[in-house]
């Protein structure tokens, strides 16, 4: 019967409307693989400066203490940061433009203030912790915030990204308990994790 | 029996119409420029469609300023809440009644 087939459509189309009306949908994929690919990258860079005789997996219970060395990976953080978010918001708009729709949207907006509120917390936090010579917890307080982050913004995110944030808050408090090992944690957190849930949602949503 | 047809809301049997509830039930508000990109209609078509809803009380609209452009903001009712949910039990039904 006609009818029936026009009450189908309607509820596909409203299950549709509701999903794109709160989530950020033109996030791809390959962002996630690239992100984690530059935070390798990062992380391997901060290894041969910090590290490089030492074996990364080494027994270890100090933390670095030298304020010059954590300067200098705290920029190789940020340009990690920058140049992924760069990455995101470029394909984001490619993805967008594509399926006729803007990067700009309600979805986004929400998604972004809900995003903002753990990790400026988590920023200004880290900074304090630096500020008073806490080095070893920084990099597992970076996992914990993100994590709990990506959790907060997870209804503005596809339903994987609720996971990842579990698996980062997870992966933060482990490497809590074990100062020193900051940087391989930080290289599991936000390279292999990255790379892992990017694939994941590149073969779901991007094809 | 009861007939579903009856629980059709014949406010929401427009596409349109259904499509503007189902996204304010799936958003605290949503204002008129997100909503027209969102559905891709019409200023007119959609000021037509959300008058309609006003007047059924399903959907209240408040007006603000945001650098100095007028903002308008809508929101559903629990009136309009309620109804979205009986209309779709009541697609539901009918569906499920002509498969059989």
């Amino acid at each position: 019967m006609d009818k029936n087939s026009d009450y189908q459509k309607d509820i596909e189309s409203i299950r549709e409307l509701m999903e794109r009306s709160v989530k950020f949908v033109s996030l791809s994929g390959l962002s996630g693989i690239l992100a984690g690919c530059y935070a390798l990258i990062g992380a391997a860079v901060a290894y041969s400066m910090i590290q490089y005789p030492l074996s990364p997996i080494s027994y270890r219970q100090e933390s670095v203490q030298d304020i010059y060395i954590i300067i200098k990976s705290l920029v190789i953080a940020l340009v990690v940061l920058i140049v992924s978010l760069s990455t995101g918001y470029f394909l984001a708009s490619k993805k967008a433009t594509k399926s006729g729709t803007k990067v700009w949207n309600s979805a986004s907006k929400k998604l972004l203030v809900n995003l903002a509120v753990p990790l400026l917390t988590g920023g200004v936090f880290i900074l304090f912790l630096l500020f008073y010579g806490h080095f070893g917890i920084a990099a597992p307080a970076c996992l914990i915030f993100y994590g709990l982050a990506l959790v907060n913004a997870s209804p503005n995110l596809f339903d994987e990204f609720r996971y990842l944030g579990y698996t980062e808050i997870i992966l933060g408090l482990i490497s809590t308990a074990l100062p020193g090992y900051g940087l391989i944690f930080w290289a599991i957190g936000f390279g292999v994790l990255h790379i892992i849930y990017g694939a994941m949602m590149f073969k779901k949503y991007d094809r | 029996m009861k007939n579903p047809f009856e629980n059709l809301d014949k406010v929401m049997e427009h596409r349109v119409r259904l499509q503007i509830i189902s996204v304010l039930v799936a958003n605290d508000s949503y204002d008129f420029n997100a909503l027209k990109e969102l559905l891709d209609v019409t200023d007119g078509n959609l000021a037509t469609h959300l008058k309609a809803l006003e007047r059924e009380k399903y959907i209240s609209i408040s007006k603000s300023f945001v650098d100095r452009k007028p903002n308008t903001r809508y929101k559903v009712t629990e009136r309009g809440r309620t109804a979205f949910k009986k209309h779709l039990d009541a697609m539901e039904e009918l569906i499920k009644q002509q498969r059989k």
